[in-house]
């Protein structure tokens, strides 16, 4: 039997894990994640999980245990934020390298120096190309169903999940979240089965040395080299948008809640005016939406839910009756300019949307965005647009930038 | 004990065809190593001399199943397999971590520490060659005082190799011994101990490296007694605390025919440019920690 309670993020993401009857959980505190560690362990310890919780002395091993325990074929669990998911950087391209299907969740948080433990984006941005599946979550109920969801895809296509959201925003605030009945979650979950067996019988050499060449195995088999095995990685990356969205609508039967696949929309049926983002910013946005209807802006909103692999189809067919595209991002790439709005533009490459873009970098480090000031943001890159402004600069919303 | 190497395991879990070099220790540490250990094992393993032993994908000499991970991360690996094990409920397998000196004095520190705080049921094997000889022959924590690097290359290391067994100790481990390839019954008998041992277990290798170390591939046995004979290296295991010399250390204990160590560094090529202070100074280490072995042996 389902049934609803009031819980905060952190929490949605420990039931999630739960009830995917995760075998071995490894994770380091840190904040925002910490209450999400101390949950699982209430969880094993209390005899409500049978798993084992190990308790590492940092985040490269809390990944590494994952990493080792998953090629023995238990299903595993973590979480982290920050300068945590930082320390785990070369363990998360080993990961995805050696298509183990871990889950981890990263609770967004600014990175250091200078030290700030509030929300942006900038971590697990930062790790967008480490072969890693990324979805962003926007309230508490899709981390507890994206986290199900995540198993799912990830056994299937042998590719990492990395199960994105917002510290404190969502990490830390009430909401009330639907638990899903957990014999229809392990029939939604077929057990795991790993792609390679560690035994004596049939002894392996997992993760070896490779030449940049294909070799002949004894048998007279020639087997890939290093370039094959990242092109297989891609092509697992890009082929996950059909598990992705095969994943959501089957969800959907079963739990009656479908969070969009690649990505949601918000009012865009006739919307002039797109207002995107990823997270908590993207639900920002629909409020946003609201107001700008209000006042006679036929505006709607569009939210990336998974960012890697880029939803390029997804967003052409999203945007393409939008006159203009504003996004909110938490994360830059120094030196140029949004992430998203770097991959939206791309994505928009030889199509017929050549709608204005404007792109704001916002909310760094856990500064409040609230809804009217996106919606007034909005009505000024509109003003801009229509003076004739079309390659904008990025914006930074809030920052005192004289 | 057995008496002689026709009463080991006589089964062979390398085959012929390592990528390993020339008269590497490593190859017969790890052979008489896995013999003791049998089936049933799993090894995981950084990147490192025992990477390049384990061949090049697809192929691989050893008949062992083994797990290769990223350099600072051998034990929390081990850490995972025993979980992931346990989990599966297949927690007869016996795990293994095995790294160089550079994988464990230096980077691999933390994770060992850790895994052994956390009393994780694993042996940790550490094959100390005394420097980074998979990328060249750099140093290490581990390079002992007087040899000549490919970064110490003029003025040779200015510091001792650190008392790595002793940090290990410390952690009050249930099994901890040091063995070297060139007394093959004294490593296997203290693999085969270690193995029905739970807990973390903790074996130190002492691995001869002829291009590192400088001297012709033939010499690996004669190199890894004369390590024993001058001290230099020993031969013993704490079990629950207890200490104990074996094998030709512990004759030498009884006999008092400990060699100087100019017999072994005048027979090595990294040691040519140490300066009579250097030989002293490394004869004056040698003795102080022999005379807190003796101590204990006693005690």
């Amino acid at each position: 039997m389902s049934k609803v309670q009031i819980m905060t993020g952190n929490q949605a993401a420990a039931i999630g894990a739960m009830l995917s009857n995760v075998q071995v959980v490894a994770a380091y505190p840190i904040t925002p994640q910490s209450q999400l560690a101390e949950i699982m362990s209430q969880y094993i310890e209390g005899g409500k999980l049978r798993a084992e919780y190990v308790r590492v002395e940092s985040e490269h091993s809390a990944l590494t245990v994952c990493i080792s325990a998953s090629t023995v074929g238990a299903r595993v669990f973590t979480a982290t934020s920050a300068n945590g998911l930082l320390y785990m950087h070369e363990q998360l391209h080993w990961a995805a390298g050696a298509r183990l299907p871990i889950i981890m969740c990263c609770v967004n948080r600014g990175v250091g120096a200078p030290w700030t433990i509030f929300n942006d984006q900038q971590d697990s941005f930062s790790q967008r190309d480490t072969g890693w599946i990324q979805i962003y979550c926007r309230n508490n109920q899709e981390i507890l169903d994206t986290v199900i969801q995540a198993y799912r895809i990830a056994e299937k296509v042998y590719v990492p999940v990395m199960v994105c959201f917002d510290g404190f925003v969502l990490s830390h605030t009430m909401m009330p979240v639907e638990i899903p009945d957990a014999g229809k979650v392990r029939n939604f979950l077929p057990p795991y089965k790993p792609h390679t067996i560690l035994s004596s019988e049939d002894p392996r050499n997992i993760n070896p040395v490779l030449f940049p060449w294909r070799r002949e195995n004894s048998e007279g088999i020639l087997c890939d080299g290093y370039m094959e095995m990242r092109y297989k990685l891609q092509a697992a990356l890009e082929n996950a948008r059909e598990v992705i969205m095969e994943t959501d609508h089957a969800f959907h039967e079963v739990f009656g809640r479908k969070h969009g696949g690649m990505i949601w929309e918000y009012k865009t049926e006739d919307a002039e005016l797109i207002l995107t983002g990823m997270g908590s910013i993207a639900s920002e946005a629909t409020t946003a939406a609201d107001m700008l209807r209000a006042e006679g802006v036929k505006a709607g909103a569009v939210g990336i839910r998974v960012f890697r692999p880029f939803p390029k189809d997804d967003v052409r067919e999203a945007f393409k009756k939008a006159r203009a595209i504003i996004i909110f991002e938490k994360a830059i790439s120094y030196g140029y300019e949004g992430g998203l709005c770097s991959d939206l533009k791309s994505a928009f490459y030889g199509t017929d949307i050549k709608a204005p873009i404007h792109g704001y970098v916002a909310g760094l480090g856990g500064r409040d965005v609230k809804a009217r000031e996106l919606a007034e943001a909005a009505k000024a890159s509109l003003a801009d647009m229509k003076a004739g402004h079309i390659e904008k600069n990025t914006t930074w919303l809030n920052c005192h930038t004289g | 004990m057995p008496e002689n190497l026709f009463k080991l395991n006589a089964k062979e879990y390398i085959l012929p065809g390592s990528r390993a070099c020339q008269g590497c220790g490593l190859s017969l540490a790890y052979r008489y190593m896995l013999k003791a250990l049998r089936e049933n094992t799993i090894v995981t393993l950084p990147a490192c001399c025992l990477c390049v032993l384990q061949g090049i994908y697809p192929s691989t000499p050893v008949m062992i199943p083994a797990l290769n991970n990223s350099f600072a991360s051998t034990a929390a690996s081990a850490s995972g397999i025993v979980a992931g094990l346990q989990a599966l409920n297949r927690s007869d397998t016996t795990v293994v971590a095995i790294a160089g000196d550079g994988g464990t004095f230096d980077m691999g520190i933390q994770s060992l520490s850790g895994a052994a705080e956390r009393e994780t049921d694993f042996i940790y094997v550490c094959y100390d060659n005394e420097g980074y000889m998979n990328t060249g022959t750099q140093r290490s924590s581990a390079t002992p005082l007087g040899a000549i690097t490919t970064t110490t290359p003029i003025l040779t290391k200015q510091q001792h190799k650190k008392d790595f067994i002793k940090i290990v100790e410390a952690h009050d481990i249930p099994y901890l011994a040091a063995v070297s390839p060139s007394y093959p019954i004294d490593l296997y008998e203290k693999f085969v101990k270690a193995k029905k041992i739970k807990g973390t277990r903790y074996i130190h290798m002492h691995i001869g490296c002829p291009p590192g170390w400088v001297y012709p591939p033939k010499d690996t046995v004669k190199m890894g007694r004369l390590a024993v004979e001058t001290g230099l290296a020993v031969l013993f295991e704490v079990e629950d605390g207890k200490f104990r010399f074996t094998g030709r250390s512990k004759t030498i204990a009884q006999k008092g025919n400990r060699l100087p160590v100019i017999n072994y560094v005048e027979k090595q090529g990294r040691f040519k440019k140490m300066n009579i202070e250097q030989l002293n100074q490394l004869q004056v280490w040698v003795d102080k920690k022999w005379d807190e072995y003796m101590r204990r042996a006693e005690g």
